[in-house]
């Protein structure tokens, strides 16, 4: 069993009122908008099950949006965030759907990125798609995502840029729409890694996209 | 070797001779690879955002999101004004403070969650109220924070501290347990006393349901964060007192964990009973959701 932290007991500070309504909502915006990672005009918000029924009473909807603004979980901004928000063009949708987790949202950035996750309880929280590509992200590690075109190597490829740099990774994750096709790598690393290399590994021949995921305080 | 049981716990505290705040805070500082002295300092930002959040609470009537509940703090400041509560100071502020928190927790304010947000007023209400009728030091109360901490980590070891998990009992239950270690370390009481109070705290609550209205965090919620501030400080003056519970803490976790697997899913936190289904919650519904317009 690992070892759990006091303060995972006596803390986290936090604008009420829920820890995985109000802070989980807060803290998959701020993942989100780490993985997104650019500037962007419009956001869309889908609400499932628990989240879409009682998330406004919890201020879920005003959570997400100050998490995507880079809200920290106990900025008491966040209670006026629609007054902050003028020049973001965001809206909010609810559904029900019971393959989904109780609380559930889409996080959709400018039409062009669809980053899917779960506050799972007590603040904590999961990314679990990206763009259609299957995630398991918590925030934990400082971390790098890239899209590509499948083909064989990347994986040395990529993993080689980064070992150069003498950077262990935590933990390696690929899904590919099919053989050839479209496919995702996230790689979960000890240490963050600089521009430079997100830069270099982007220079990779079939990389499409990619990103400097930042871990979660 | 972390420290998982209560009876571990009190055999470290004899062995070494040490308070469970001593033990708590030493653990933490090799986890988080830190000195004592810093772990100290977080305990401190934790005790300094409790004291802003009663703060915030005592002058605020502003009322939560769904428009229910912010305003009974307010009436207990006024009845205070012109008279004395029952059992004096303490207890005025003990019930005054928590309602405080928990009604700043509702209208989007600034808490700790301890452990909950939910439970958010149970430990802060009782060590503050106490800290200032007792005049007890900074550093104390510290050592309270950190011990409530340590319960509140060896318990949570066991079963996760979520009402959709086990119900109230692991929330504002053992918030109580957590505040009422934490109540008799800062009046002095010794290892055993403190594991004594907790003991009695928890034990007393065990079966507590979560059924809030609507699946808010707010009837029952907010009000009884008073209700269990006062049932620890109850369970920590028995304690101080020598009164001591038949059955071992480590008993009662268990104990515990078993009542909330037997406990029905819809009293743990669906809002598909208790409460939330009387006739009055379910018209509260209905206005609520046609007030916001929310459809899905």
């Amino acid at each position: 069993m690992e070892q759990k932290s006091l303060f995972s007991v006596i803390s986290p500070i936090m604008v009420g009122p829920s820890s995985s309504h109000t802070a989980g909502a807060v803290r998959l915006g701020l993942m989100a908008r780490n993985i997104y990672n650019n500037e962007f005009t419009k956001v869309k918000f889908i609400l499932y099950n628990s989240f879409a029924t009682t998330g406004f009473g919890h201020g879920t909807d005003k959570g997400l949006l100050a998490g995507v603004l880079g809200y920290s979980v106990d900025d008491s901004g966040i209670k006026n965030i629609f007054d902050k928000a003028s020049g973001i063009d965001y809206s909010y949708e609810y559904r029900e759907d019971i393959s989904r987790h109780p609380n559930s949202v889409d996080i959709i950035f400018d039409d062009k990125m669809t980053i899917s996750g779960d506050s799972v309880g007590a603040g904590e929280i999961r990314i679990n798609n990206i763009n259609g590509f299957s995630a398991n992200i918590d925030g934990s590690y400082h971390s790098i995502l890239l899209m590509y075109k499948d083909r064989p190597g990347m994986i040395s490829k990529v993993s080689d840029i980064i070992q150069k740099q003498d950077i262990n990774i935590a933990s390696l994750h690929c899904d590919r729409s099919s053989k050839g096709g479209a496919a995702s790598m996230y790689l979960a690393l000890d240490i963050p890694v600089g521009d430079d290399i997100v830069e270099k590994i982007r220079q990779i021949k079939d990389v499409f996209f990619v990103t400097n995921v930042r871990k979660l305080k | 070797m972390p420290i998982l049981s209560f009876s571990d716990l009190a055999e470290e505290c004899n062995k070494q001779n040490k308070s469970i705040y001593e033990i708590a805070q030493e653990q933490e500082s090799v986890l988080l690879e830190d000195t004592v002295d810093v772990v100290r300092l977080r305990v401190l930002e934790d005790l300094l955002a409790m004291k802003d959040a009663v703060k915030n609470g005592l002058h605020s009537t502003e009322k939560s999101i769904s428009g229910w509940c912010g305003d009974d703090c307010a009436k207990l400041i006024e009845r205070y004004n012109h008279r004395r509560a029952l059992f004096g100071k303490t207890f005025e502020k003990i019930i005054t403070y928590a309602l405080a928190t928990a009604e700043e927790n509702l209208r989007m304010g600034r808490i700790a969650a301890c452990p909950t947000a939910g439970s958010c007023g149970i430990v802060p209400s009782a060590i503050i109220a106490v800290a200032e009728e007792e005049k007890i030091t900074e550093a104390e109360q510290i050592n309270g924070l950190l011990t409530a901490g340590f319960i509140g980590l060896l318990i949570s070891n066991k079963v996760q501290l979520a009402g959709a998990v086990a119900g109230c009992q692991a929330e504002c239950g053992v918030a109580s347990a957590m505040a009422a270690g934490a109540v008799c370390q800062i009046l002095g009481g010794d290892t055993n006393q403190i594991l004594q109070a907790a003991s009695l705290a928890l034990k007393n609550i065990l079966g507590l349901t979560c059924d809030p209205v609507c699946g808010l965090v707010e009837v029952p919620c907010i009000k009884r964060n008073a209700f269990l501030a006062i049932h620890a400080v109850t369970a920590a003056e028995l304690a101080l007192c020598g009164v001591e519970s038949k059955i071992p803490l480590d008993e009662i976790v268990d104990t515990l964990k078993i009542t909330g697997q037997l406990m029905s899913p819809l009293l743990k936190e669906t809002s598909l009973g208790g409460l939330a289904k009387t006739k009055t919650a379910q018209e509260l519904e209905k206005k609520l959701f046609k007030n916001k317009k929310m459809t899905i």
